[in-house]
This record gives structure tokens, C-alpha cells and sequence, in this order.
């Protein structure tokens, strides 16, 4: 089977900071991938850039053999328009650390949101899913609550059924237990590894170096912008390569 | 009995004229013009404003400049020259547009005039409600497929709407006055009847009272109104905290049911 998500020698500077310096590896379905790094090693852009919710300046991004952002014209690239790029998000889910959950809509709002208007689901068939997604997400008596009358770990969770509603292929975590106080963080991390355990091709960036260990099939270390290591985790986290990974490790705990 | 000041007063008013026509048919027909002149231009203000706010805040910079320009030229001359250009400049320029044909009429030219104005205000206040909305919003919103155009009109400008009200109001009650500035062109609204009228009978303290009563009336009832929608739209205390969309009762259009 080919990757699900590929990415090829990917760079991309915000003036004249290079964030991500030729980025290359590839995600197999069902694979659950850890990237790993210090604060400012390009993490969160590198997930962004997956979703081309930030552009790349050079290299290619591939999500199930399609480059994403651009067409090949002629033998060159060619930007996509907004609604072709918007097409190409539904199929991969997007987690934040701030949640960014919809202030104005219920926890059953948010879910139902971009089912019914993206989508184009009835108003019935999108309630009755977004209800089964929060229920698995363990807050099926919560659909009316305002995020403001959630716990931040509910919140989350609402946001994990939100992306989950659209039914996606890859799922992006971007420190998604990070802004939460520690006893939330189990709730968070809980569904994550049901998803893990249910075939979902997960890319999470992460802090929580237990999840991954154990959820994670693959860790990635970045560092400055650059893959440092690739490794199964049980290699990464016992044998370390290079000094950086082991710094690191040093500091969050293997 | 009376007080000299008080005599005197009532000695010199007309009361008489003052009583005849503060309900006539003539003034409540000007009373009308002006709210609808005002609502109208106000609406397509609004979604002048919305449009330019939009090209404003556009990665295109010839977009941008674009609507700088709009803002500069409409917020930087006065309202009165653009109502007089509207009507009688514009066919001079353009000689096929000749208003007085009955291609745009005076109450068409005056509606031109105060949308165009009014929507110069209202881009800086769209923009500044837009920028309000915390970014992760919008990378929420995208990230699960939604267009530019859904995630603003779904998630972006309902929440825009907390900032956008209460200057919006203000710029209502500013524009039930400022409509009184298409006299000029003779659209028959609440000042030109009373400068008709006080023209031939000279009874201007009078035609000013009763035209005064009645714009004070319909700045209360906006102020009113205004006052309704902020309190309902901001927390206790003026709180701009995500509570104020926790309200059970919303409108439709901020995505209530
Ligand atoms: N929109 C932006 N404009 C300019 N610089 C940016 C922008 N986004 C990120 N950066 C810079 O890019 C670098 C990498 O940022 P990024 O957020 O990807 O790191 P990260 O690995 O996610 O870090 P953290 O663990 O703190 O979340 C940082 O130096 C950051 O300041
Ligand atoms: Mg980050």
C-alpha cells in the first residue's frame, strides 16, 4: 500500500527564520507517529503545512498519492484554489492545543457544524452522528453545554468528535494535552490511544512521552527544523542516537 | 402667573402651528422618509463596509489599497459634497446617468450617497470585529473543510458581531441626523419639510421644534434598541467573555435556534 502522507525535502521560512529545513519522511495507514522536539523546532508547522493551512516555499507534500496545495501543470506546480484545498481538509482532522472550539455554538453545534454545511448532511443524519461521536467521546450528556461550561479536557474531547464528525483518514495532534491541567490530561489521552487501538492514522506532536511510548507505532525527534531521528519507540526511547534526543529525553523524562 | 422668561417664551412660539402639525400628514410623511433613508442606507452601509473590511484585511495588496482608497476618499470629503455630486456632478460627468430623466431619482441618488458614506465607517468597524475573533477560530474552521467564504460567514462574523454592534449603533443614530443632508437635494425628509415650510411662513422656531421632537424621538427609540442588543450581546460589566454566546436565547443569525 502506498503512504498515506508523504513529505518530500519540505522548507518553509517566515521571513527570514527557516522553521522547517527539508523535511522528508512518509506515514503508513494505521500508523500512529510521535513527533518529538524541543519548543521552537518547527512542530506545529509542520502540521499546519500538512493541512496547507500554512504554505510551503519548497519540497512536496503528498496525502494519499495527491500533493496537497498545488497541481502538477505542465511539469510545474500550480497553486489549488480555495475550495480544492478546502476539499482535501475534510479528509484530514486537525486537533489544537487551544482547542479553538466554537464559542458561539453547543458542544453539539460544533460537531454538527461542518457536517451539515461542508458536507451537506441533513440536519437530522449530522445531529444523530454528532451525538454518537460525543457519546464516544464520553460526553453524550453535554451536547448542549457552551465550551465556556466545559472543563478544558471536555472541551478536547469535543474537538477530537468535531474533526472525527467529518470522517477523516489522518488525524493531526498538535499538543493537545498541553493547555490542560494534569488530571485532564488522562480523559485526553485515553481517547486518543481508542483511536490509536481502532486503525486511525494519527500524526501527534506531543509532550506526553508515556503516549509515545506506548500508543505511538513510530517517533519522529525533530530539532531546529530537521528530522533528527526516526525510530520505533521502543529503540528511540532506549537507545537514543544522537545528543540532542538524549538532552531532551534527559529533560521530559523518558 | 407665569414667569417672564416662561411668557415670553410662550408669547413668541406659535403653538398654534406647532399643534396643527406636529401629527400631520406632511410631517409624518418626512418622519417616515428619514427612517427609511436611514435603514436603508444603513443596511447597504453595513454590507459595503463588510465587503471593503474583507479587501482590507486581503493578502493581495492591490486588494488592500483598493479599499484604502474607498475609506480615504468617502471618509475624507464631506457628506454633503458627495450627495451633490451623486445628483447633479455625476450626470455632468457621465451624460447618459442623467437623474432629472428618471434614471436615478433624488431619493435613489440620496440612498447612493448615504450607503457610500456610511459604508466607508463601517469597513474600519467590520475590520476591526473581524480582527477581534481569535485566529485559532478561523484554523479551526478551515481545517474542517469550510471555504473562505463559509468560515466567515459561519464562524468569523457572528463573533466579529460583539465588537461590531454597539459602534454600529452609534453610526444608526449618527445616520437618522446626517440623512437630514440630502435636503439638498430636495429628497422630502424630515428637515426639508420644515425648511419648506418655515421658507414661506417664516414660523422657523416653530418647524424646528416640531422636527427636533421627532428626531429626538427617533434617536431614543435607536438608543433604546442599541442598549437591548449590547446588553444582550456582552456579559455583566461589559465582560467581552465567551459567556455572552452561552445565553440560551439567541438570534438565528448568531447561530441560536
Ligand atoms: N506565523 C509565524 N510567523 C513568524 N514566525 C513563526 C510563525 N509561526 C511560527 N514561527 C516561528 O517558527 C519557529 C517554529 O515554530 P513552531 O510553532 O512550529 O514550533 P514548535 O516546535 O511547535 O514549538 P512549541 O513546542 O513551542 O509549540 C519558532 O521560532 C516560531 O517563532
Ligand atoms: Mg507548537
Amino acid at each position: 500500500m502506498p503512504p498515506l502522507l508523504e513529505l518530500v525535502d519540505v522548507h518553509k521560512a517566515f521571513g527570514r527564520t527557516e522553521v522547517l529545513r527539508g523535511i522528508s519522511f512518509s506515514v503508513e495507514p494505521g500508523e500512529v507517529v510521535a513527533v518529538l522536539g524541543p519548543s521552537g523546532s518547527g512542530k506545529s508547522t509542520l502540521l499546519l503545512c500538512v493541512n496547507h493551512l500554512e504554505r510551503i516555499d519548497r519540497g512536496r507534500i503528498l496525502f494519499d498519492g495527491r500533493l496537497v496545495g498545488y497541481r502538477e501543470q505542465g511539469g510545474r506546480l500550480k497553486a489549488e484554489g480555495d475550495a480544492a484545498v478546502a476539499r482535501m481538509r475534510r479528509e484530514i482532522g486537525m486537533v489544537f492545543q487551544r482547542f479553538n472550539l466554537f464559542p458561539h455554538l453547543t458542544a453539539l453545534g460544533n460537531v454538527m457544524e461542518a457536517p451539515v454545511h461542508v458536507l451537506k448532511q441533513s440536519k437530522a443524519e449530522a445531529r444523530a452522528r454528532a451525538t454518537a461521536m460525543l457519546s464516544r467521546v464520553g460526553l453524550g450528556d453535554k451536547l448542549d453545554a457552551y465550551p465556556s461550561q466545559l472543563s478544558g479536557g471536555q472541551q478536547q474531547r469535543v474537538a477530537i468528535a468535531r474533526s472525527l464528525a467529518m470522517g477523516p483518514r489522518l488525524m493531526l495532534f498538535d499538543e493537545v494535552t498541553s493547555a490542560l491541567d494534569p488530571e485532564l490530561v488522562g480523559e485526553v489521552l485515553e481517547v486518543m490511544r481508542g483511536l490509536a487501538e481502532m486503525g486511525m492514522t494519527m500524526l501527534v506532536v506531543t509532550h506526553e512521552m508515556a503516549f509515545a511510548r506506548e500508543a505511538a507505532s513510530r517517533v519522529i525527534f525533530m530539532d531546529e527544523g530537521a528530522v533528527v531521528e526516526d525510530a520505533p519507540p521502543a529503540a528511540f526511547f532506549a537507545s537514543p542516537r544522537s545528543d540532542r534526543a538524549r538532552q531532551f529525553l534527559s529533560r521530559y523524562g523518558r | 402667573m407665569l414667569g417672564g422668561v416662561e411668557g415670553l417664551f410662550l408669547g413668541v412660539i406659535d403653538w398654534g402651528v406647532v399643534r396643527d402639525n406636529l401629527f400631520s400628514e406632511l410631517v409624518l410623511r418626512g418622519v417616515w422618509m428619514t427612517v427609511r433613508l436611514s435603514v436603508l442606507a444603513m443596511l447597504f452601509g453595513i454590507a459595503l463596509g463588510t465587503v471593503f473590511a474583507l479587501m482590507r484585511l486581503s493578502r493581495l495588496a492591490p486588494v488592500r489599497w483598493a479599499s484604502l482608497l474607498y475609506i480615504w476618499l468617502f471618509r475624507g470629503t464631506p457628506l454633503l459634497v458627495q450627495i451633490v455630486f451623486w445628483f447633479f456632478a455625476l450626470p455632468q460627468l457621465w451624460p447618459e446617468w442623467a437623474p432629472w430623466d428618471g434614471k436615478l431619482s433624488t431619493f435613489q441618488a440620496a440612498i447612493v450617497a448615504l450607503s457610500i458614506n456610511e459604508g466607508a465607517y463601517m469597513t474600519e468597524i467590520m475590520r476591526a470585529g473581524i480582527q477581534s475573533v481569535d485566529p485559532g477560530q478561523a484554523l479551526a474552521a478551515r481545517s474542517l473543510g469550510m471555504t473562505y467564504p463559509l468560515a466567515m460567514r459561519r464562524i468569523i462574523l457572528p463573533q466579529a458581531m460583539r465588537v461590531v454592534i454597539p459602534p454600529t449603533g452609534n453610526e444608526f443614530i449618527a445616520m437618522l441626523k446626517s440623512s437630514s443632508l440630502v435636503n439638498a437635494i430636495s429628497v422630502a425628509e424630515l428637515f426639508f419639510v420644515a425648511k419648506q415650510q418655515y421658507s414661506s411662513s417664516l414660523k422657523y422656531l416653530e418647524w424646528l421644534l416640531i422636527i427636533s421632537a421627532w428626531y429626538l424621538v427617533l434617536t431614543t427609540i435607536a438608543s433604546l434598541f442599541q442598549a437591548w442588543l449590547e446588553a444582550r450581546y456582552r456579559g455583566p460589566a461589559g465582560a467581552a467573555s465567551e459567556s455572552v454566546f452561552s445565553r440560551a436565547r439567541r438570534p438565528a443569525w448568531m447561530g441560536g435556534r
